[in-house]
């Protein structure tokens, strides 16, 4: 693939490793597959090796998973209360799935699994889909008390409806637009002016000095998508507790 | 400070220079135990406050964040919105008026969402919640 090396876009080009047709469907294992096995390879193998010693006395391994794990718990108990704690796997799956997968991302040639619309919204229908049916399952028709807010008039109560579902139903496409831009654009960015240290120091001497501007900002741009790397994990899972809230209390916001 | 507080804070100063053979009755020593985490608890608020209103002007990574969050939840109503009104023109062909009216709907929708995430959360009247005290939640997904 001889592309322009700074080309910002490259990064994200699919292709497959391993062409698989099933009647005449594209089940090709590719670069972004590979690195969603990655991802949970690299959570699971560092879970289960961290806890190999299950110390009471947590090495230093252990208790950053023992961190992570309560992290987790307490944001999910204080979201959706204890009732809600049965979600707690889904909920550590997808925060370590999406941390793992950003920060993995973060590797110079390695491809990002969540700089792509269409993994961040299967892993956003995935949450709507267990909200939705846990609730109903729970619930039964009560579940769609969540479209019902309390003291409105009773004219006023189709459109307030209405709106409601539509804001319901923009909740998937809010939850995995923010995880997809915010990689995505932080991607290109530090590609761009990384790009133009390239670009620049094939000036000669004067391309060089100058290209150090662009070098400071591609620094201090790895340290800023190293935070967004992680918020956006937190902030996915963090909503992903306050829609469970709603499938284990609805009508209580 | 309440001037009940500042009486104790002077008995306790002048405790300070007495011998300790003096004894103490319990309940001035429950006296004391409760003047002094009073101005412990004065001490800590004003702390939190200092510290709340540090991060709060300092960093503007926070302040980025919280706004691409809201523009995202209000981006996402109105997309929604045109969508359905999009799909109901095609199929009931009302166009424009599906669009026109679901766009409308989309920007409540929106503002909804965008009112939801960043208004204080209503007490919840069901079981298993034990965090009334709480911040709001736009306090903890930033």
């Amino acid at each position: 693939m001889a592309t322009d090396p700074t080309d910002p876009i490259h990064q994200f080009d699919i292709f497959p490793l391993v062409p698989i047709q099933i009647g005449g469907l594209d089940f090709s294992f590719t670069n972004s597959a590979l690195f969603m096995v990655a991802t949970a390879g690299v959570t699971a193998g560092f879970i289960y090796y961290s806890t190999r010693g299950r110390g009471l006395v947590p090495s230093r391994l252990q208790s950053m998973t023992e961190l992570t794990y309560e992290f987790t718990a307490n944001m999910l108990r204080d979201a959706a209360g204890t009732a809600g704690m049965r979600f707690f796997p889904f909920v550590f799956s997808i925060f370590t799935f999406i941390l793992v997968a950003n920060l993995i991302g973060m590797f110079p040639y390695f491809f990002t699994v969540t700089s792509h619309l269409i993994v961040t919204f299967a892993l956003a229908m995935m949450v709507m889909s267990v909200v939705v049916g846990y609730g109903i399952k729970k619930h039964g028709v009560k579940f769609f008390n969540v479209f019902v807010p309390e003291g409105v008039p009773a004219v006023l109560m189709p459109l307030v409806v209405l709106i409601e579902i539509i804001s319901f139903l923009s909740r998937p496409v809010s939850l995995s637009v923010r995880l997809f831009a915010n990689m995505l654009a932080g991607h290109i960015t530090l590609k761009v002016f990384a790009g133009f240290v390239v670009s620049l120091s094939a000036f000669g001497a004067l391309g060089v000095i100058g290209s150090i501007l662009p070098f400071l900002m591609a620094v201090a741009l790895t340290a800023l998508e190293f935070l967004v790397a992680a918020l956006q994990a937190y902030v996915f899972a963090v909503l992903t507790c306050l829609y469970l809230n709603d499938a284990v209390h609805p009508g209580a916001h | 400070m309440s001037p009940a507080n500042e009486d104790d804070s002077k008995s306790n100063h002048e405790t300070g220079y007495e011998p300790p053979a003096t004894k103490r009755t319990p309940e001035e020593w429950a006296e004391r135990r409760s003047a002094l985490e009073a101005k412990l608890a004065a001490r800590n608020a004003t702390r939190e406050l200092e510290a709340k209103r540090s991060s709060g002007s300092g960093s503007s990574m926070k302040g980025i964040a919280e706004g691409l969050k809201l523009a995202s939840e209000f981006a996402a109503g109105i997309i929604v919105g045109g969508g359905i009104g999009f799909v109901i023109d095609k199929y009931a062909g009302t166009s424009p008026f599906g669009l026109i009216v679901f766009l409308m709907f989309g920007f409540a929708a929106g503002i909804r969402n965008v009112l939801r995430s960043v208004g204080p959360k209503p007490a919840n009247p069901l079981e298993g919640r034990e965090n009334s005290g709480r911040p709001p939640e736009n306090a903890k997904d930033s």
